[in-house]
């Protein structure tokens, strides 16, 4: 058979396909995946199932949030080894400073309004970028960040002082738990910042892309995540550790 | 989907942090930051010593409000509801769950069993000297 022959069977049968999956065909209707169902219609009653399985996949933002969940949950399971080990290990202390000695209970307070604030303002910014209002929106993420590095730098000037006290990771395995955990949760707070930064340089020079905001809801996700995580730090760390 | 709109409320599942309508939202959100900021200073109000809390129920009450500020967290913050639209996301969370409680359960009962049966009465005096 000459080339050319084979060639134009070729294209025929491509043609054909085209065809075939555009719906053209005549006998053939085509099937249309993404048909919006009107809200709540999993809600119309029994036997009229027109949920999830008429529709397709669901929409970007919906996956998206999920495996973003399911990321932070696992995050949250690898807190919990760091947590374990702290919580086994936290009397251990080898001679060492006491939990009791070392912790500056007010300091710790100051920290836990920052993050909380901060998590709330973190809100505040999302829904000021679900409803495109750019001042807002970058007003909302500037004092969430602000918040965000006054939390670590007070963190950071604790780690300094103990360290400066002699009560380093390696003077027990008590410290060494310690500054494991909390330095997890503060290097998350440290990637969390940079994060911020490059979510407001993204709304600014994108604008509300789906995308964008997208990434935004992703965020703030992260952000409250990280609240949980130091709500467990400061009850079994600090507030356990120093209560009489 | 027009990729311009947000896709909320188009199908039967809701992200984790997706949110209504923005007064309800906000609404949420500081009835969230009130409960939150009110178990916050509860805690650091029984660590503080308060005779009204039997002593070594401290750390069990310390416990409850920690557990409880989460809850208000995921529920108000991170919008993770009962919902039938939130299936997925709470099972995924009840998985979450169930590791972390094996992981932090199951050490701490291990360990503890692993110091009261399995160390020569020297290494014991050794570890009270630690403590």
């Amino acid at each position: 058979m000459p080339a050319a022959e084979l060639a134009r069977i070729d294209h025929e049968r491509r043609q054909a396909r085209v065809a075939l999956v555009e719906g053209r065909e005549p006998g053939i209707t085509p099937v249309k995946y993404s048909e919006p169902a009107e809200h709540g219609a999993h809600k119309r009653g029994p036997g009229v199932e027109v949920g999830a399985r008429n529709q397709g996949p669901a929409p970007k933002r919906i996956v998206t949030g999920y495996g973003f969940w399911i990321f932070l949950l696992s995050d949250f399971i690898l807190f919990s080894g760091f947590y374990a080990a702290y919580a086994v290990l936290s009397h251990a202390t080898a001679g060492g400073p006491t939990p009791g000695k070392l912790f500056n209970l007010r300091t710790v307070a100051i920290e836990t309004a920052f993050l909380l604030i901060s998590s709330f303002v973190c809100g505040m910014a999302t829904l000021a970028s679900n409803a495109r209002n750019m001042l807002w929106t970058q007003i909302g993420y500037c004092v969430t960040g602000v918040l965000g590095l006054g939390f670590l730098i007070l963190e950071f000037s604790e780690f300094g002082r103990m360290l400066a006290e002699g009560a380093g990771p390696g003077r027990s395995a008590f410290l060494s738990a310690f500054f494991a955990l909390v330095g997890l949760h503060g290097l998350h707070v440290t990637v969390g910042l940079l994060w911020l930064g490059t979510m407001m340089a993204q709304f600014w020079a994108k604008g509300f892309r789906a995308d964008v905001l997208r990434r935004g809801m992703c965020f703030a996700l992260f952000w409250h995540a990280l609240d949980i995580i130091w709500v467990g730090i400061f009850t079994n760390v600090y507030l356990l550790g120093t209560s009489p | 989907m027009n990729q311009n709109e947000p896709d909320t409320g188009k199908s039967g599942d809701v992200a984790p942090g997706d949110t209504g309508d923005i007064g309800t939202s906000v609404r949420n959100y500081l009835i969230g930051l009130v409960l939150a900021a009110g178990l916050t200073a509860a805690s650091f109000w029984v660590a503080g010593g308060t005779s009204l809390i039997y002593a070594p129920g401290v750390a069990m009450g310390l416990a409850a409000l920690a557990i409880g500020q989460m809850g208000v967290h995921l529920v108000f913050f991170l919008h993770i509801t009962t919902g039938p639209d939130n299936t997925n996301n709470v099972l995924a969370l009840a998985f979450g769950v169930l590791i972390v409680g094996i992981v932090i359960a199951g050490s701490l009962w291990i360990m503890y069993h692993l110091n009261g049966n399995m160390m020569v009465p020297s290494q014991i005096m050794d570890m009270h000297l630690q403590h």
